[in-house]
């Protein structure tokens, strides 16, 4: 058994190589990992696994993009804690341990005569770009929506700029496009008359939970990417339990998109809570 | 010692595997029995009476010579007994840890009639730590290269096997795992206090010296399809050997609590990814002080060891009696010695959280026995009284269903509605024409050694499908949604056992 970094003997061994590194805004970096196989099987939607070293947690990170032919997937890391931190202190030219996937269904598109909308805050800007991808293939029109606290803080504009017919910004701070929250914008869209027929969110859990609030009674199809907490990622732990319509789900398997009418948000913010001390110890051991 | 007459052997008594005592064992993971020492080992071996028709053959399902090992080892050639066994089980080490000897070999053991049966499993065990302490197995004789290449997606006791007996033929074999370490269930959920990683690892290398090719990170069916490795990457066979990965809850309120745990999500944390050298490992692991198991099968049993072993006050909440709980003998045993509470016949109904969404107490209802059902066994039946107990951790062992994955990507394997994955019961091909299967997959959830006799019956008809010999064609897959999946029926003792 061979560590990544070592002697790839078989063509089977993927290296997971950092090729790329860059700074989107503080504490969160856009990467691309070399994975051959993995590249050439991803779809819009899904997300891989990841154990920095070998004494690291997996943690599931979201795919932004990939590119079959170089072998190579794109992720965009936030330093919420002890893992996420150590992948952001990696530099070009290391490897990681392990990346596992793809994982998860693809995000469902469907051709529509109106407007799809995705919706991205921190992270989930990069996750629904290969979805506003997916649906620009079908020939929808979509629009998409960033959030963030502040300008300086917004990411993967031009990216999504690139893949929609038109991108609405909002900041909590007014310091570019809308003043306020994601929710704005889509008001301001509906107001404007627009038909959305779909939306697709992807970020922290209390901003596709007002998303839904809002889209509910206009009975606007939402689809929300739910960031439970994983160990395997593949159905066999159970980790990732969600409650959906009043069925429990796993995330990982049946997901990570679930019709967002449907979702028991409460259930999953307080489950995310559930290490939150092992966390801090954990995050506490690194600066001893 | 030769001369001593078969009435005296009986007589003889059982040598007690000596086991390191329940207050020290429950303070660490190390290994519970200590082993035999050479002299133990050939006097148990003394008590076995070289049957003409042994009921221990038939009772194992990869039919172990059993007692021209043991006759070795009483003449102390204790490397030539490991030879005899690996004849036809390469993981010595392993099934004599693990295997439930108490309902297979030693079951119909003719010394069991009046005594305590031979103890093959400690014999077994005994042999493969010489053998390892002794500079390890001998490589088998590998035939020539045959050209042909082999896929094993899993590498539990299954796809270990199946690797073995496919390399021995001289195919190019490439295992697929999930994961980023190889065992399986052997890894991420049989304790370290019952099979320690090395024994593992070391049977693994053994494979890696025979020359076949370990990948890991690969999720069979996502990263590549059957149709992947049949069609672009030149595999000329496959075996599933994916196992029964799908935890199974009770369907009852609070199951989504915090510190609820499925037993895969338990073990996984701790034996997979070191949960218990937290932080030093970075896996976290919750457990409280009042922690509840609900089951009272294997894994319950080496969840409430585990759980023991990291501090807790330990119950066990089992809807029917202790006669009836499905673990091995020897892990209830082992259990009780470790000062677990039992709650027998106390069926969960409710998990109470509180306003954090944390698990506070379970509510059971108090069952009785009622009337015997089909299989005799007696059923239990609610009283309609209930009670409820304060716990802070809460943890599933019910078994498991078959892991999806393969089957969901791939409409051509198909399943019977359980999620097991359906085989010719003779020659373990799938419904996909070069794709055969094994292990818990086609079982729903079994032992290691039907795994491995399914996987070794699997690869010789995968070497015959290799040379042309069987065609796919003359595969009978089931269709009836209702099929079991492979059921081991152990041969019924023959009358004759005694007769010499
Ligand atoms: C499907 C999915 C896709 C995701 N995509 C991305 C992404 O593209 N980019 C990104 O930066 N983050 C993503 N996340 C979140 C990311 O997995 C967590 O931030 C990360 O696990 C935090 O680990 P940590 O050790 O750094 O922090 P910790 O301090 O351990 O945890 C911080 C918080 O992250 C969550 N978390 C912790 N461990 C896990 C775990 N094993 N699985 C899931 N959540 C966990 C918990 O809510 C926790 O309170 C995604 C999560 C999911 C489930
Ligand atoms: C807690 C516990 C205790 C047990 N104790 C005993 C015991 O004492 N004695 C005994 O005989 N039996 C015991 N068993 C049962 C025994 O472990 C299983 O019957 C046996 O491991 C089955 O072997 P397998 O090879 O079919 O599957 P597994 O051991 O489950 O191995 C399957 C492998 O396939 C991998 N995999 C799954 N899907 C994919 C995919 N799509 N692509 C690639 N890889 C994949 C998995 O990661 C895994 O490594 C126990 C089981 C448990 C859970
Ligand atoms: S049945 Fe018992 S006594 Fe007879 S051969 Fe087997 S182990 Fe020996
Ligand atoms: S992460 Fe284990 S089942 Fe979803």
């Amino acid at each position: 058994m061979e560590d990544a970094g070592g002697i790839l003997t078989s063509k089977y061994k993927q290296s997971f190589k950092i090729m790329e590194k860059r700074e989107l805004c503080p504490d969160t970096f856009f990467y691309a990992i070399e994975a051959p196989f993995i590249a050439k099987k991803l779809e819009a939607g899904q997300f891989v696994i990841v154990r920095p070293n070998d004494n690291g947690e997996r943690i599931p990170l979201s795919i932004c993009g990939w590119d079959s032919d170089k072998g190579i997937i794109n992720v965009i890391i936030m330093s919420a804690g002890r893992t996420s931190g150590e992948i952001n202190a990696m530099n070009v030219g290391d490897c990681l341990a392990d990346v596992v996937g793809p994982l998860g269904e693809r995000s469902h598109v469907e051709k529509t005569d109106g407007t799809a909308v995705v919706i991205g805050g921190g992270y989930g800007t990069g996750a629904v770009l290969p979805t506003a991808l997916d649906h620009k293939k079908l020939g929808n029109k979509i629009v998409g929506i960033v959030g963030a606290r502040s300008e300086n803080l917004l990411l993967m504009v031009d990216e999504l700029k690139a893949a929609c017919d038109d991108v609405l910004l909002t900041t909590n701070d007014g310091s570019i496009g809308i003043e306020g929250f994601v929710t704005h914008a889509l008001q301001k869209l509906i107001d404007d008359g627009v038909k959305v027929t779909s939306v697709l969110a992807v970020g922290p859990v209390p901003m596709m939970m007002a998303v839904c609030k809002m889209t509910e009674p206009l009975s606007i199809k939402t689809w929300v990417s739910l960031n439970a907490i994983m160990v395997d990622g593949t159905g066999m732990c159970g980790a990732c339990r969600v409650s959906v319509g009043g069925e429990t789900k796993f995330a990982c398997f049946h997901g990570p998109d679930f019709d967002g009418h449907k979702v028991n948000f409460d259930e999953l913010i307080k489950r995310q809570k559930m290490f939150v001390e092992k966390e801090k110890e954990a995050l506490e051991a690194v600066s001893k | 010692m030769a001369d001593l007459s078969n009435k005296k052997r009986m007589a003889l008594p059982m040598q007690e595997m000596p086991l390191h005592p329940g207050e020290e064992r429950v303070k660490n993971f190390e290994e519970v029995p200590i082993g035999y020492s050479d002299e133990m080992a050939k006097q148990e071996a003394l008590r076995c009476i070289q049957c003409t028709k042994p009921g221990c053959i038939p009772g194992c399902p990869v039919g172990i010579d059993i007692p021209a090992f043991i006759q070795l080892i009483e003449d102390g050639d204790f490397g030539g007994a490991v030879k005899k066994i690996r004849e036809t089980n390469f993981l010595p080490a392993i099934c004599g840890r693990v295997c439930p000897q108490d309902k297979q070999c030693q079951l119909d053991c003719v010394v069991g009639k009046k005594n305590k049966p031979v103890e093959i499993g400690s014999l077994e065990r005994f042999v493969s730590d010489y053998e390892r302490d002794n500079g390890g197995p001998v490589l088998p004789d590998i035939d020539p290269d045959t050209g042909k290449k082999v896929a094993i997606i899993g590498t539990g006791p299954a796809g270990l096997t199946a690797a073995y007996e496919l390399r021995k033929k001289g195919h190019a074999v490439t295992c697929f795992e999930a994961f980023h370490r190889p065992g399986g269930v052997l890894v991420y959920g049989i304790p370290r206090f019952r099979l320690p990683l090395d024994i593992i690892d070391a049977d693994v290398a053994f494979l890696e010296e025979m020359g076949v090719e370990f990948v890991y990170n690969m999720i069979i069916g996502k990263v590549l399809t059957l149709d992947d490795l049949l069609k672009k990457e030149g595999f000329d066979a496959l075996f599933i050997g994916t196992g029964a990965g799908l935890p199974k809850m009770l369907g009852i309120p609070g199951e989504n609590a915090n510190g609820v745990y499925s037993a895969n999500e338990y073990l996984t944390r701790i034996y997979l990814m070191n949960a218990d050298k937290f932080p030093t490992y970075t896996t976290p692991l919750v457990q409280g002080n009042k922690v509840a198991v609900v089951g009272a099968g294997n894994t319950a049993m080496d969840v409430m060891r585990t759980a023991k072993r990291l501090g807790a006050d330990v119950t066990c909440y089992y809807r029917r009696a202790r006669e009836q709980a499905p673990a091995r003998t020897e892990e209830l045993h082992h259990a009780e010695d470790e000062f677990i509470n039992w709650k027998f016949l106390s069926n969960p109904v409710e998990i109470m959280y509180d306003e954090n969404n944390k698990v506070t107490a379970i509510k059971c209802e108090k069952m009785r026995l009622g009337e015997p059902d089909s299989s005799g066994r007696q059923k239990p039946v609610g009283t309609g009284e209930t009670f409820i107990d304060e716990i802070d951790t809460l943890i599933f062992s019910l078994g498991c269903n078959v892991n999806p994955i393969i089957p969901s990507t791939d409409k051509k394997v198909t399943t019977n509605k359980w999620g097991i994955v359906m085989v010719d019961e003779k020659n373990y091909m799938t419904n996909k024409p070069g794709v055969f299967a094994g292990g818990d997959a086609v079982t729903g959830g079994s032992t290691v050694i039907l795994a491995m006799g399914q996987a070794k019956v699997a690869a010789e008809n995968m070497n015959k499908y290799l040379k042309g010999e069987i065609k796919w064609g003359e595969a009978n897959v089931p269709d009836n949604p209702n099929w079991p999946g492979i059921v081991w029926d152990k041969p019924k003792p023959k009358k004759a056992a005694t007769q010499k």
